[in-house]
């Protein structure tokens, strides 16, 4: 079943994208991360200009979100406080990693930036998170969290209590580090779940299950954000396009947060682990790799 | 050597006449497409039409092959050509050359190969083989085979079937008569494609008939690209809003399975 994308001006297989739309939604719903690093490769895989791949993509993490969201919000897994703090921090980040992002393109090599920033905190973020669930898994301790900074949190001021984390910090750390992941998420052009659910667990000490729907939580309003703003400056997203992979999206991330219930939090985290790696290998492969095509193709913008 | 000039130049101008008494001949031709407007629905999956014609003349059919040439071209733009490079170790974008305009579409189809069919000045006059259709002036300083861009460009567009020789492709009976079908892929563009076909003699171009198909996205697909440019506040807003509601929805409808 072919359909003909009126923004991205070629033709795919519906349920081809029905398909790459649960895949994404399922893993969304599973590990709370919103798939932006996942869907864009994808899009592009299958003949998607990059532009249109990017903001379409950011879309369909909107509704991916949402629907994993209700899920959590009705089993009382969302810390709504700490998911503002996270925000807070986000929006001055993006604002950031945004002129960052517009220095670095106006030099030229924007790709090549994105491509080694996926390198290097994918497997830097991969790598931790795997050795730190192998350990716990290892020693088969119940479920806690690990609080390595546990000190240094608790002697800051201006302390809040995340009553759904079960947390009486400062509020500076979850401010920087929404600044941090905002940045990131900014000059990766991905929503930043990746970056945030580590970062939430092992920096802020956070359960791993408050993790997931609080970052989801987040990841809503940065890819609303971009998703408004690649559509008006750039008029980029693909409403068709978005709308096939949403009808699969929002039924996985459904069957990704029921799925997630029967897991072990550390069976997740080695889970979401290997495959940030394998999307850090996957990009890396493609950098090391001779291309089969020296040459490529690409549009230029009135 | 003052005797090999003249002969050389009575034969040209033999030649000359012999050109002129073709064109002279009035051969004419008339033609039809099966359709000249595509419209690019959401089920679209490409389109082939079907152009057809014949040689109107009054005179004899003069003793030499007559051949028929058709080329169909998309909208043109100018396109980045990049080229990877090996820098410390990582493959990266180098070298780059932006080809001036470049058809977005373009095929030809011939009554036989497109050297026998057109001289070469006849080619360059009417930019007819895929390389003339194809302006690129100058090449950015610092890259000596900027060619090699221009041969990637039509490599890579010929083999996502954007640019189609399909040489032989045109039936031709009794000189009179011709009939050929070009496809027109997926992934076209808007816009209006220009469609020639040019009647040639001993690679000369005897007549040429100029039309065009028109090229228009429709329904759905017209009103959300039209909605997109603008206004694309609203269509940004609309885009968050399907989604919202699609996420609250599967949400609500799991859960209301579950119970």
């Amino acid at each position: 079943m072919q359909v003909y994308l009126p923004i991205a001006e070629v033709s795919v297989n519906a349920l081809l994208l029905f398909g790459l739309g649960g895949l994404v939604g399922l893993l969304s719903g599973l590990f709370g991360v919103g798939g932006g690093f996942l869907i864009t490769p994808l899009l592009l895989f299958i003949g998607i200009p990059a532009p249109v791949a990017v903001a379409t993509g950011a879309n369909q993490v909107v509704a991916a979100s949402v629907s994993g969201v209700m899920t959590h919000l009705r089993r009382k897994t969302v810390d709504l406080t700490m998911g503002s703090v996270l925000l807070a921090g986000g929006i001055v980040g993006s604002t950031a990693g945004i002129w960052v992002f517009n220095k670095v393109a106006a030099v030229g090599q924007i790709e090549l930036f994105v491509q080694l920033c996926y390198v290097l905190f994918l497997g830097l973020i991969g790598a931790l998170m795997l050795l730190e669930s192998l350990r716990t898994l290892l020693r088969a301790k119940p479920a806690v969290a690990p609080r390595r900074n546990h000190l240094l949190v608790h002697r800051l001021p201006l302390k809040v209590k995340f009553r759904v984390s079960g947390l009486y910090i400062s509020v500076i750390p979850p401010i920087l580090v929404g600044v941090l992941v905002g940045f990131l998420a900014a000059i990766m052009g991905v929503g930043g779940g990746f970056i945030m659910v580590p970062a939430m667990i092992y920096l802020l000490g956070m359960p791993t299950k408050v993790v997931i729907g609080t970052s989801l939580f987040q990841i809503i309003f940065v890819s609303a954000y971009t998703t408004l703003i690649h559509a008006v400056m750039s008029n980029t997203v693909d409403m068709l396009l978005a709308g096939l992979l949403i009808v699969g999206g929002v039924v996985g991330a459904q069957l990704g947060t029921r799925l997630g219930v029967r897991l072990k939090a550390e069976q997740l985290r080695i889970l979401l682990a290997l495959l940030v790696l394998a999307v850090c290998g996957k990009i890396a492969l493609d950098l090391l790799i001779e291309p089969a095509d020296l040459y490529s193709l690409a549009g230029v913008r009135p | 050597m003052i005797r090999v000039a003249a002969v050389v130049t009575a034969f040209s101008a033999v030649l000359g006449l012999a050109a002129v008494w073709a064109a002279g001949s009035g051969e004419q031709v008339v033609a039809g497409l099966s359709q000249n407007r595509i419209a690019i629905t959401a089920n679209f999956v490409g389109s082939e039409i079907l152009i057809f014609g014949a040689v109107k003349r009054e005179a004899p059919i003069p003793p030499d092959r007559l051949d028929v040439v058709i080329t169909v071209q998309g909208p043109s733009a100018p396109v980045k050509v990049q080229r990877k490079a090996r820098v410390f170790g990582i493959w990266v974008n180098r070298d780059q050359v932006t080809v001036d305009l470049a058809p977005s579409f373009y095929a030809v189809a011939t009554t036989a190969p497109l050297d026998q069919v057109v001289s070469a000045t006849e080619d360059l006059r009417n930019r007819i083989s895929i390389p003339r259709a194809i302006r690129s002036v100058g090449a950015p300083s610092g890259i000596a085979d900027s060619q090699t861009f221009t041969e990637a460009l039509i490599r890579l567009r010929q083999a996502s079937g954007l640019y189609v020789m399909a040489e032989g492709s045109v039936d031709l009976s009794e000189e009179t008569l011709f009939r050929t079908r070009v496809a027109l892929p997926a992934n076209l563009i808007e816009g209006e494609y220009a469609t020639r076909i040019f009647l040639t003699r001993g690679g000369q171009v005897v007549d040429q008939l100029d039309t065009s198909i028109v090229v228009r996205k429709e329904g759905l697909e017209r009103v959300l690209f039209q909605l997109a440019h603008r206004d694309p506040v609203i269509y940004g807003l609309l885009s968050l809003f399907i989604a919202i509601v699609a996420g609250w929805a599967a949400s609500s409808v799991f859960r209301y399975f579950r119970q």
